[in-house]
């Protein structure tokens, strides 16, 4: 268990500026994240273009971990089709939580930098947060919306 | 480890050296360094004697209580009540009546939530609780507000973490039914001078709850001089076995309280047509209880007085004197909670790092902290801030422990920086 597979360069350098940090306004769909233990606590917004997101961001506070993982999802989200964002979470996922994942590297691009969270089984539910609330934000917008 | 021992003077003087060969689990390396445990007011750790009072149990004098006329279920009876006359004496209660064994501190403030206030309490009536307060002593008085529409108010504390005394006697009032205080603030560490709040309470005839968890194992506790109604705490955290815990209550109080749970041994006798309780503190117990667990505190208590609560109160002070100090001058790093007394507990942020992130990597440097809301998210609320980390000492803890604390803590600004 080395420190140093936890926290890489490319997550402390995202923890310390995060990318897409702040409000879309205005927003297509948006949902709030929250870990109530550790007090993470994320926003995520996006816009649409059909079934593609055309831009996204969020805001929040929380670890290292959940701040690196939203800005590195937010880099790796914008442009691509809401099935190809389900996809690509799928194999974060496995990615977080699997020893044995098999997942291609060059697909994760800089998300590969998160494989080190599966030693620190208690921080996977902090890099997941950002997905689960994109997906959320997303579903939402999949369910017709009325304002009459 | 002879590097961790520290020589203490005057009459606090402990061999902590010796005190460290009684827990064993205080002896491994985590992540290939020796073992820092500073998660003391999560839960504590177990002295040798008190694992071996409930293995000795086990393996001789085990079987139900109250129930056999055969020599196992006597043994195991008289183990039983035996330790609630230790708790007795330890706690300076009247009579072992008013000892009623419960699962924690939790159980025994739910039980006087359902017992004593729940049958009598109207609506509009007032519980008075303070905004440092541990969950298990805020969410059973808003079930309670649910079910007989009491009142639930919070007396606020100060930027220190002290619980604000003028606006509870602004509080109190002809409404008011119940006090509920800690004692002392498991996410701060700030002691509650409950006996001024007693005081007050006691001349507008209002009965008071103490919380006692966080602290029974760091200073002595004598309920007939605090003068409080109810006083609740639990085993875990004074070197005893989990699941257990205790309330102890006014024999008056007690004896006026319905049963809270139906089964066996709280009864005298059954029929279909009518049931007659057991007397105190059997009325309270129903169910086979947790027998190993009362023998491993009453175990844990003999421990303790061996050593004394005076002389562990005044060593943990040192080590709170010297864990702030030492602490403080960690850059970046910020106190939560700086209360004139304190227990010895230091709650802390490091500016630009989340509290989580250093307790992961504290841990792989040996070190054990809590990092989170501490089940006290009001608190974290009132301080602005979602988490603290917490390093929580006990008795069995030294001066270079908390070095190499502050060592870890200037390696995680590193690691982040």
């Amino acid at each position: 268990m080395d420190l140093k597979d936890l926290y890489r360069d490319v997550i402390v350098d995202h923890n310390r500026h995060p990318r897409n940090f702040g409000k879309l306004e205005p927003a297509d769909v948006h949902a709030d994240g929250h870990n109530p233990l550790c007090g993470d606590r994320l926003t995520m917004y996006a816009n649409l273009e059909g079934e593609h997101i055309k831009d996204v961001k969020f805001e929040g506070s929380g670890c290292a971990i959940s701040v690196a993982s939203a800005s590195l999802l937010t880099e790796a989200v914008k442009g691509k089709s809401k099935s190809e964002v389900k996809e690509l979470f799928d194999d974060v996922h496995a990615l977080l939580t699997q020893h044995d994942a098999a997942v291609d590297p060059a697909r994760l691009g800089k998300l590969a930098a998160l494989s080190g969270v599966r030693e620190f089984p208690a921080r996977v539910k902090c890099a997941s947060l950002c997905w689960h609330t994109l997906n959320a934000a997303l579903d939402r917008a999949a369910e017709p919306v009325s304002t009459e | 480890m002879n590097a961790a021992v520290t020589a203490t003077r005057g009459a606090t003087a402990l061999d902590i050296a010796a005190i460290r060969r009684d827990f064993p689990i205080l002896h491994q390396s985590v992540n290939g360094k020796p073992l820092v445990y500073l998660d003391n007011a999560a839960s504590s750790q177990r002295p040798k004697s008190v694992i071996e009072a409930v293995s000795r149990y086990y393996e001789h004098d085990h079987a139900n209580v109250h129930r056999g006329v055969h020599t196992l279920s006597q043994r195991a009876t008289d183990a039983y009540e035996g330790a609630r006359e230790t708790i007795r004496r330890f706690i300076n209660a009247r009579d072992t009546k008013e000892i009623v064994f419960t699962r924690g501190t939790t159980e025994a403030v739910n039980l006087v939530a359902q017992s004593f206030a729940r049958p009598g309490f109207q609506p509009g009536d007032e519980i008075l609780i303070s905004a440092l307060e541990h969950h298990a002593n805020i969410v059973p008085w808003q079930l309670l507000r649910e079910q007989v529409g009491a009142v639930l108010k919070v007396i606020p504390i100060s930027e220190q973490g002290e619980v604000d005394f003028v606006e509870f006697e602004k509080l109190i009032g002809p409404r008011t039914r119940l006090l509920a205080l800690a004692h002392v603030s498991n996410a701060l560490g700030t002691i509650v001078p409950v006996e001024k709040f007693i005081k007050v309470a006691k001349q507008h005839g209002v009965p008071v709850l103490l919380d006692g968890a966080q602290a029974i194992p760091h200073t002595p506790v004598d309920v007939q001089a605090l003068g409080c109604d109810f006083y609740c705490f639990s085993s875990h955290k004074m070197l005893g076995p989990t699941g257990m815990g205790v309330l102890y209550g006014r024999k008056e109080l007690l004896e006026a309280m319905p049963p809270w749970q139906g089964g066996g041994d709280m009864i005298l006798s059954v029929s279909f047509e009518k049931t007659t309780f057991n007397q105190l503190p059997w009325k309270f117990e129903a169910g086979t209880p947790h027998i190993a667990g009362a023998i491993g505190l009453a175990a844990a208590i003999d421990y303790l007085e061996t050593i004394g609560m005076e002389r562990i109160a005044a060593y943990e002070h040192e080590l709170l004197e010297y864990a702030t100090d030492r602490l403080s001058r960690v850059p970046g790093l910020r106190i939560v909670g700086t209360a004139a007394n304190k227990a010895a507990v230091v709650s802390f942020t490091l500016e630009g790092i989340h509290p989580h992130d250093i307790g992961t990597i504290l841990d792989t440097e040996g070190v054990a902290i809590r990092t989170g809301h501490h089940c006290a998210m009001p608190v974290m609320e009132f301080f602005n801030i979602p988490a603290t980390a917490r390093a929580s000492m006990s008795f069995y803890n030294t001066r270079e422990e908390i070095d190499r604390l502050a060592a870890a803590l200037e390696h995680t600004r590193k690691v982040l920086g």
